[in-house]
């Protein structure tokens, strides 16, 4: 096994630093403007959104924001939005993960808190800097100290969604994330296959993309997806 | 009261990948055995190539009896205890060889005279302060017809690199003598691995395809591997890996001397007035049983085994079975797997398919491959490669610091990077301690009410000596392959762990082992115990082959001594 766990963890709060710094020194004001505007844009020609399972609406509203700053949608394709990341985490919300229900209920309770208290206005109606901003305060544990409601340190709040947002926009469509493959396109994932040929595993020679989910193949029994499993750390090899 | 059963001689408790494998010699020579087997049957329909229940969602350890009783861990006895969500382990017929990486691999002669070969080689001295380690109480060859014995009756895959002293580069050089070769040719390679093949032999060292205990070609009727990339934290949908489930265990069912008791929760190990063991008590539901027996053969884990032993208690055996010599629990080690090292190239790898047990190895920086008279430690690691990606794992890959975590800059990142990073799996020699041990929490209890075992354990200068070598040599490698930018992990400390040694070591010294070289307790005569907590060190590679060598040779010695030991 390899414990790629833990060395995950530590890079991911290596990266999260790097977000911050690279964020603070990131495009122009007029860029960031313009491409706000598009993203409204986008957002108005969204589809319509599915009944709810587990959240509430203007929580939804608040995850789909949030998924669209940490996954664009941009000149590099689909993002978190195009890929229904938030169709993902409230079916999960209401099954698997369901004991993650009131972790979400109060961390976007208190980022909204957070959002009046240090930014004049409820998160969805801040310009993108300050949502950007403000998310890197959430990210980084800053927000902890403004006494806004988060449970331990913000960061944890920050380090579920963007965990939770990254299955929705990378994990098996069976799940109602990554919509249209979206995700495993980004990526250049060639897809799941039962069977690999040699071929296919030689360099410059990459397979050809499929797309499906695993359980499209009548071969294996549908996951369970309404129980919650046990968490674990290492991988056994 | 526990409803009585009719009684057999053996009960085996666990039917992972020891005590899988251990029944078939049992049954074989004709004694009845009850497999008393927490988990239930799983059959390759169960295994789904998903990402998100497998390793995300932690399937197939979820709903697992070892998941509800997973150990506390503390530093050492000053430190603060914490306890982790959950670990790899899991309950199965086949136990957690159905979602291992199935690397199938020997020790070294050294790792069984570490105290004796370093003392000849380098002088006692340079044996580290305060480690408990001993000689094991024979040498590899007395292991190695059993080491033989299970790779064919499993299937191995794997490339000789020494057959009774013919060496050939193609294998590991550094092994020490097989008497034949692998029963099936090794996995295949890949466009990667052929790369990083290609840059070993330039620096001079010996890189090798690693054995494993997946089918490289048809074996005894079942598919060969179809590497489709799920196989980490994953069953075998084509029973192409050689877990018990579909190796020994059926066979040993064949025989009609087997019977396999699933949901079978064992709380206690039963003693009469003179200290022999009358059978075991366990659980399932709500419902009790006792399960009289002739002998019993302990294969549930190191943390269980230890506990189970702690647990049982009696007036031959007040401070737990087998331990009036304080042993139970000590010696405790686990495998110094961390310090992983990371590496970014400026390529795509095309490494989306495959198996963590694809791989290549070099072995020249190993236990005592090399010399290590200007060196500050004993031991070393295997450096091991191989062909292994998801999609939500690839998504969450290192940025070494060229973007942040999320946002439009990151996306760019992982677009083009995805599939150019590639993580080293680095195992080394770990040695066990004073201070490292096994007991009872004396807070946390499973859900039954017992406690559940505590882990008190932290690497010492020997390990992070070698952690800093061995990744140093790891990156030389990575570089000598075309990467552009390496990130090291921290090598971490002794929590719950896939490869943990000890508690109930092997030994001819009675009074610093629990068993007897043959695996049988010094002080329980019909009491053995399989598994790796017999093992009283680690060398630098994958202990299960071990472990189911240890197994065989100990239901090989209860058969031949019956009545001695049972009668």
């Amino acid at each position: 096994m390899a414990d790629q766990s833990p060395s995950r963890r530590d890079l991911l709060k290596i990266a999260s630093t790097a977000a911050g710094a690279a964020a603070g020194v990131g495009a122009s004001a007029a860029a960031r403007h313009a491409e706000a505007a598009e993203q409204r844009a986008r957002a108005r020609s969204r589809p319509a959104r599915e009944p709810l399972t587990a959240l509430t609406a203007h929580e939804a509203d608040l995850l789909d924001r949030i998924a669209e700053l940490l996954v664009p949608s941009d000149a590099n394709g689909p993002g978190a939005t195009e890929a229904m990341a938030v169709r993902y985490i409230d079916r999960a919300l209401a099954g698997a993960l369901a004991d993650q229900r009131d972790a979400y209920r109060m961390g976007l309770e208190a980022l909204e808190r957070y959002a009046r208290q240090t930014r004049g206005g409820p998160f969805l109606q801040l310009p993108e800097t300050k949502q950007i901003s403000l998310l890197i305060d959430v990210e980084s544990g800053t927000a902890t100290g403004a006494n806004v409601g988060f449970t331990g340190s913000s960061a944890q709040f920050f380090g579920l969604v963007r965990g939770h947002v990254m299955q929705g926009t990378f994990g098996d469509p069976y799940y109602g994330g990554n919509e249209g493959f979206a995700g495993w396109d980004l990526l250049g994932y060639p897809g799941v296959r039962t069977t690999v040929t040699p071929t296919e595993q030689k360099l410059l020679s990459p397979p050809t993309r499929v797309r499906r989910s695993a359980y499209d193949s009548p071969m294996f029994n549908k996951a369970i997806v309404d129980t919650k499993p046990a968490g674990s750390d290492r991988d056994a090899d | 009261m526990p409803t009585n059963l009719p009684g057999t001689d053996v009960v085996v408790i666990g039917l992972g990948a020891a005590g899988g494998v251990a029944v078939l010699p049992l049954a074989d020579a004709g004694l009845n055995v009850v497999g008393l087997e927490a988990g239930t049957w799983l059959t390759n329909k169960d295994f789904a190539p998903d990402e998100i229940r497998n390793n995300v969602r932690d399937w197939p350890m979820a709903v697992q009896k070892c998941n509800r009783e997973v150990p506390t861990h503390r530093m050492n006895e000053q430190a603060p205890t914490t306890r982790a969500a959950g670990h790899a382990m899991m309950n199965g017929v086949g136990g957690t060889a159905l979602h291992y990486w199935a690397q199938s691999w020997r020790l070294s002669p050294f790792d069984f005279k570490t105290v004796s070969e370093t003392t000849r080689r380098y002088g006692r001295a340079r044996v580290p302060k305060g480690s408990t380690v001993e000689d094991w109480p024979f040498g590899y060859d007395e292991l190695e017809p059993f080491y033989d014995r299970i790779e064919h009756e499993i299937g191995v895959s794997g490339q000789a690199g020494n057959i009774l002293g013919a060496l050939d580069p193609r294998g590991n050089v550094f092994e020490a003598p097989r008497t034949r070769a692998y029963p099936m040719p090794p996995l295949r390679s890949t466009g990667y691995l052929d790369r990083m093949t290609a840059a070993g032999r330039a620096l001079g060292w010996h890189p090798f395809p690693g054995p494993a205990a997946i089918n490289s070609e048809r074996y005894q009727g079942r598919m060969p591997c179809m590497y489709h990339g799920f196989c980490n934290r994953g069953g075998c949908h084509v029973d192409a890996k050689n877990s018990p489930n579909v190796t020994t265990i059926p066979r040993a069912q064949k025989t009609g001397k087997l019977k396999v008791v699933t949901v079978a929760h064992v709380t206690k190990i039963e003693v009469d007035g003179n200290g022999k063991i009358t059978g075991v008590t366990y659980v399932t539901g709500k419902e009790e049983f006792f399960q009289p027996a002739k002998a019993v053969l302990v294969a549930s884990y190191t943390y269980e085994n230890t506990r189970l032993l702690l647990l049982s208690t009696s007036k031959a055996f007040p401070k737990g079975l087998s331990n009036n010599h304080g042993q139970v629990g000590r010696h405790y080690l686990s495998h110094a797997q961390g310090g992983a090292v990371t590496a970014l190239f400026p390529f795509n790898l095309n490494s989306w398919y495959g198996l963590p047990a694809q791989g290549v190895a070099i072995d020249n920086w190993a236990d005592d491959n090399f010399d290590h008279g200007g060196l500050d430690f004993i031991g070393g690691g295997n450096l091991w490669v191989y062909s292994d990606r998801r999609p939500i794992g690839a998504a969450n890959m290192n940025t070494f610091g060229r973007a942040p975590g999320w946002g439009a800059q990151w996306k760019a990142f992982v677009k083009e990077n995805a599939d150019r990073v590639n993580t080293a799996y680095l195992q080394k020699t770990t040695l066990p301690y004073e201070g490292n041990f096994l007991d009872l929490d004396p807070v946390v209890k499973d859900p039954l009410g017992f406690p559940v075992c505590r882990i008190t354990a932290d690497y010492q200068d020997n390990e992070r000596k070698i952690n800093d070598f061995i990744q140093d040599k790891m990156e030389l490698w990575f570089r000598a392959a075309g990467a552009i930018d390496i990130v090291r992990g921290p090598l971490g400390t002794m929590g719950v762990n896939t490869h943990a040694y000890g508690g109930t070591r092997m030994g001819d010294n009675v009074d610093t082992n629990v068993v007897n070289r043959y695996g049988f307790s010094h002080e329980v005569p019909n009491l053995g115990v399989l598994g790796a907590s017999v093992m009283g060190t680690s060398g630098a590679h994958n202990p299960t082959l071990t472990a189911q060598a240890l197994a065989w040779r100990t239901a090989e010695h209860l058969v031949k001594n019956w009545k001695a030991i049972a009668e």
